[in-house]
Formats: structure tokens, sequence, C-alpha cells
């Protein structure tokens, strides 16, 4: 088996060969379902983990204070002794709750952004589905998982959970337009949909850089768009403890509380990870135009490292506005997307255009 | 749908419960909201979770043991709460303390005063979903706290007063840290404005939000910085002047607007007040006895006492009925929080339940003070 650190195509045009020699074609697709299922699951509880210690690491930092601190080496076990806990934890279900539909809720949402998963460009050749219509696929999918939180919202027959539902309804719904029509407005420089092209187009530089101010002004919008549609402060309306004790999952408790604070930080990494490619280049590592030593230097930093680094980047900046500002009111948060960033991001997109026919970028 | 059908369809309000386990009613309060949506129709307050006697209880102790139970009612602003009982019982026996009493009365008051701002406006920024608010207005508060500390022995609960002047002299560093804590939180204040007053959110949130006539203010007896910022002039310290304050100069913080981003400015005025009234008093402790010495079990004469302080949350006045016995015929407390729970309807009709949130903060309820 054949590893490059810089071109993961290698390894895994390797693994299928030799997979194929041992059995027929079916087995072969079946198997390599089966593997790439398992490592996502792996991704999945692991970038879980990790996601909730640095959150509550940096949130500590912004507060002065310490965090976790006991178990493990600076409390790095931590989330891992929350995760037995919550397993530990009795299920409880409310005595007129809706039964099939709570239960079914947290699966919802947690398929949907499983899904959404498997489109995000790890690194070169590291990617589990490249279809051709990747962004639209991505968009399409995280909106389903909107369904899991009105269902859980309504069937935990509490009024808190149903008033945090149909917040969480109205607002995901609304901001989806500005994700959707902020990353149209890079389609627009791209001329595809799809991850690795998009990528690929971006090997002279990054479209933040090169598309200038209608790309920064696309970006700062689907930097809110996506904080609000991930549910993050301060756009946390759905479950804002001060008010609604914690809104949608009130009732939940045990391991099917955990999908859901799992759901959070997974979504925020997908969008993070979204708009680092699409914004940020992906995996490409920062090139500019004629100086080829500088390139040389960037390439030599493998792809692996540049998306994670820049997807962390953007997941900072959501925890920093988490930590900072105060939560909106439902009628300030529609009045931001229908009267301020929706007409903007129409503009802009039609600027971007102008741009491009023009040829007004680098 | 037809109009007929519309008639004949029953409808009913949307209650939910907030309280008396909720994250933002800061105590066991239960407030009962009647919504069509997300707008509050109507707030009813339900009391009695916390209820503890406090007022028939004085009736059966002295009065020295009648100021330990007054920190169990306003623990935020305990000091001034104590004062007044001393004070009340002072008036009565027409013992005058000596001017160094009034002034470490004056200076715990307005100590006291801080920190209470200090929790409060940690717990607003939190109540509005900006957590980092709660633990940096903790920081600050923590280093009033160690000068209670050291001075009393407590730091929340102080008793340090009692009738006839205070359980002990200050501790000889309290000067030094009071006057480094003062150059300290000159600097940290502004600071709460870059993080909340300044913030495009926050004064979303609470601009034009629960806003309260002067009228409704004076007929509801909303005092303290919150029926300040209304206009209601209402500064005991500058009315009725007691202990220290006829002997430093200050402004009373008023505002006409009435709505919460007035009550916030209110309190955050009140609190550069406070450091200005520290300043002109720390340097000019007089010499003298920190107590003077009364009978073990005092007797007030036949007769009726009242004395009102100015607490953080407003005008909190103690009222005796005395029967010449070593305890009180009847006790009566004038908690500015009751009053000013009374006006919550009238403030969060037909705002959102986020708003009503953001009144509760800023009028700033201390749920054992209102429920004794």
């Amino acid at each position: 088996m054949k590893f490059d650190i810089y071109d993961f195509s290698v390894l895994t045009k390797s693994i299928h060969e030799s997979l194929n020699s041992m059995m027929g074609e079916t087995a072969v697709m079946i198997s390599e379902m089966v593997i790439v299922g398992i490592i996502f699951l792996t991704l999945f509880a692991v970038l879980g983990l990790i996601l909730v210690y640095v959150e509550r690491k940096i949130c500590a930092f912004f507060q002065q204070r310490l965090g976790p601190m006991r178990v493990g080496f600076w409390g790095t076990a931590q989330t891992l002794a929350d995760l037995i806990k919550l397993l530990l934890k009795e299920p409880l279900i409310t005595k007129n709750a809706d039964k099939f539909l709570f239960n079914l809720a947290p699966f919802v949402l947690i398929i949907a952004s499983f899904m959404a998963m498997a489109a995000i460009p790890f690194a070169k050749g590291l990617h589990a589905f490249d279809i051709d219509i990747g962004v639209f696929y991505i968009t399409a999918i995280s909106s389903i998982g909107v369904v899991g939180v009105l269902l859980a919202g309504w069937a935990s027959n509490n009024k808190y959970s149903l008033i945090g539902a149909m917040r969480s309804g109205a607002q995901i719904i609304s901001y989806e337009l500005s994700v959707g029509l902020s990353l149209l407005t890079i389609i627009v420089l791209t001329g595809s949909l799809q991850f690795s092209e998009i990528i690929e187009s971006q090997r002279e530089g990054w479209w933040i850089f090169r598309g200038h101010i209608p790309a920064i002004i696309a970006f700062i919008i689907f930097l809110i768009a996506s904080t609000a549609e991930t549910n993050r402060g301060p756009f946390d309306l759905a479950e804002a403890e001060s008010e609604l004790t914690a809104g949608y999952h009130t009732e939940y408790s045990g391991m099917k509380f955990a999908f859901f604070f799992l759901a959070e930080f997974i979504n925020m990494f997908i969008v993070a990870a979204i708009g680092a490619t699409v914004f940020l280049g992906g995996w490409m590592p920062l090139h500019f135009g004629s100086l080829e030593s500088f390139n040389a230097i960037m390439d030599f930093i493998p792809p692996l490292f540049w998306f994670f680094g820049k997807t962390a980047f953007i997941i900072f900046l959501m925890m920093w506005f988490k930590w900072t500002f105060p939560r909106l009111r439902i009628d300030q948060l529609l009045t931001l997307e229908w009267k301020y960033l929706l007409p903007i991001n129409l503009v802009n997109i039609l600027v971007m255009s102008f741009f491009v026919l023009m040829g007004w970028y680098f | 749908m037809s109009s007929d059908v519309m008639n004949k369809t029953k409808t009913q309000d949307y209650f939910i419960n907030m309280g008396p386990q909720h994250p933002s009613t800061h105590g066991v309060l239960r407030l009962v909201l009647s919504l069509d949506g997300e707008v509050i129709k109507s707030v009813e307050p339900h009391l009695g979770y916390i209820h503890r006697s406090i007022e028939k209880m004085c009736e059966k102790d002295t009065y020295k043991m009648i100021v330990h139970l007054t920190d169990r009612m306003d623990y935020l602003s305990c000091h001034m709460n104590n004062e007044a009982v001393c004070l009340t019982v002072e008036k009565a026996l027409e013992l005058e303390v000596s001017d160094r009493v009034k002034v470490i009365r004056t200076l715990f008051s307005e100590l006291n005063r801080l920190s209470s701002h200090q929790l409060w406006w940690g717990v607003m920024g939190m109540d509005l979903g900006a957590i980092t608010s709660f633990l940096y207005g903790f920081r600050d508060r923590e280093m009033i706290t160690d000068i209670f500390e050291e001075t009393c022995g407590a730091r929340l609960t102080m008793n340090y007063n009692v009738p006839g002047g205070v359980m002990f002299d200050i501790h000889p560093n309290f000067q030094k840290r009071v006057k480094e804590f003062i150059i300290y939180f000159k600097k940290k204040l502004p600071e709460y404005d870059d993080l909340l007053s300044n913030n495009v959110i926050f004064k979303a949130r609470t601009e034009g939000v629960g806003i309260l006539s002067k009228e409704d203010a004076i007929s509801y007896g909303v005092t303290g910085p919150s029926g300040r910022a209304s206009g209601f002039s209402c500064d005991i310290r500058k009315q009725h002047p007691y202990s220290a304050y006829d002997r430093v100069d200050f402004k009373e913080i008023l505002y006409s607007e009435g709505d919460c981003f007035a009550r916030y400015k209110a309190r955050i005025d009140e609190m550069w007040e406070s450091m200005f009234i520290i300043e002109q008093l720390i340097d000019n402790i007089p010499e003298g006895s920190a107590r003077e010495t009364t009978r073990a079990v005092i007797k007030l004469p036949k007769g009726e006492f009242y004395q009102k302080v100015e607490t953080a949350r407003g005008e909190f006045g103690v009222y005796i009925i005395s029967d010449g016995k070593k305890s009180p015929y009847r006790l009566k407390f004038r908690s500015p929080g009751f009053s000013t729970l009374n006006a919550l309807n009238t403030m969060a009709k037909g705002s959102k339940i986020a708003d009503l949130v953001a009144i509760m903060s800023t009028i700033d309820l201390v749920i054992p003070d209102i429920d004794r």
C-alpha cells in the first residue's frame, strides 16, 4: 500500500485495487461502504469530543478562568468522562410525550448532519462523496435537521420546547436563504457546484482574496447566517436557556440529549468546513500568483493541515461570537435576515456577476 | 375560514409557568404568563415559595437579634438592611452614634451597593445571553467581598451593624485596600461599557423595552435606580440624609426614558457615584469609638418608629411598633423589591418573552426580599 500525505488518492486507489483482487465487484462496493461508514462514525465521535473540549477551554479563557483541569492532562479526558456519564444516564420520557416521535427526533437531526459530512473534502483524494452538485446537496441535507428540532419540540409536549422549536423553525428556514445565496456568490466565480472543482479553481489563490469586495461581503454574510443556522449564540434562540430553560431539548436526557448536543457541534464543524472550502480554498495551500519559492514552501505543508487549520479558524470565530454577544430577540433576528442580509446578498450576487463579466477579479 | 366558524371556535390562552424553577427568575419566583404566540398578554407573579415569616419571627426576638434576620432578605444589600434596623432602634433610644460609626457605615453601604450592582451587571448580561459578563462581574465583586471578609469575617451576610455602632472597628488594611480597589475598578468600569452598554445587540434588546412612566413608577412605589430611571426623584440619601450622606457630595442619577436601557444606565452611573462617595470619605474617617455601649437587652420606649434607607434596590423602611418590651409588638419591613414586582405587569404587557427577561433583569429583583 502506497501512502502519500499530499495526495490521498494514491492510498485510496491502492486499497480499491487490493480489494478488487480479493473479491467480486458487489462485495468490493459493500466493503468500501462499510469502511467509509466506520471511518466517518469514528470521526464524528472524535470531532464531537474534541470540539466540546475546545469550546469549553476557549470559553474559559474568554472568561478569565481555566475550564476543565481535573480529568487527564489539562482536563483533556473531561469530555470522555462526560460521555460515559451520559451513556449511563437513564433516558427519561415524559408521561404525555409522543413516544415514537420523541425517540425519532434526535436521530433525524444526527442523520442529517452525518449525511452532510459525506460531501466534505478533507484533503486531495480524501473525499467520500464527490457529487457534481456538492454545494446544493449540502444546503439541501442540512435543512433536514430542522425537522428533527421541530419533532423534538412537538413530541415533548412541553410548552417551552414548543416555543423553542417554532423559533428554531422560523430561524433556520430564514437563514438558509442567506447561506445559500452567499455560497452562490462564489459559485458565480467557480462555475461549478462540485467541491473538488471549487477547490481546484483556487489553485491560483483563495476566492476571498481573488474575489475581493463582493467575496468578503459574502464571507461575512456566510459567517453570520451559518452561525444562525447552527443555532449558536448570539442566535441560540431555540435553546435560550435564560428564557426557555433549554428550548426544544428541555425534556431530553442521557444519550438522546447527547445526540442534540453532538449534532450542534458537528453542524458547526460542517458549516465551518464548507466556509473554509468555498471561501478559503479548502485543503489548497496559500498561493500567490508569481511567488514561486513561496508557493513551493506552502505546498510542503500537508493539505490535511490546511483544511483543519482553516476550519478551526472559522470555528474559533464562531465561538468568539458566542461568548461575546448577547442574544437577539426573535423579531430582531428575522428583521436582520429579511431586511438586511437578504437584500445585501442579492445585490452582492449582481455585483459579483458584473465583476465576473468584466473580468475584474484576480 | 368564515367568521361564523371563527366565532364558534373556542380558544384558550396559552399559559406558561415561568418558575419557581427557572434560570432567569433568580430565585423561587413563579410568574404565570399568558401568551399570544410570543407576545405576553399578562404576567401574574405568585409568591410564597421562600416565605420564612421573618416579620413574625421578629416579634419574638430582641432588637439585637432582629438585625441578623434582615441579612436574609435582600442579601445583596445586607449592610443597608442592617443599618435600617439599627438606625430605627437608635432613633427610638435617642442614641447618638459617633461620627466614626457614621462614616464607616456610609463607606460600607456604598461598597455594598457597588458589589450588588456588579453582581446585577453580570447577571444582566447572562440573562441576555452574554454569559461572559457574569464572570467579569463576579471577578470585580470578589475584591469587595474580600475587603468585607477582612473586617467582618463574613462575605455575604455580614451582620456588621449593631444598635449603637458597628460590631468592631475597621481592619488596619481597610483604607489601603479600598483605595486599591477604587483605582482598579475605575479602569474596569469602562470595560463594562465596552462589553455591554455600547453593544448593538444589547442596545436593541433594551432600548424602548419595558417602559415605565413616571406616574406609574410613583403610583406603584417603584424606587431605587429603577424608579429614578423613570424620572422619579426618590433617593433617600439626598432627601432624608442619614449616617454621613449629608456631608458628601454626589449626584442623584435621573433618567426620563423609563426603559430597560435607562434602568441599566442608572445603575452603571450609580457605580461611578458610589466610587465618588467612597473617595471623599476614605481618607476622612474621624477618630472616635466604633460602638456605643448599650444595654444587653434593649427595650424601646412605647411608640411607633420608622426609618428608611436607600438600598441597592430602592427604599427600604423599617416600621416598629413598640409596647415597651424587649421585642417589638409589630414590625413591618417596606422592601423595595415587592413594590417593584407589582409594576412588572405594566412594564411587560405587550412585549415578548425575551423582553420579559430583560425587564426582570433591569428591575433587579432579589426574591427573598419580596417574599420575606
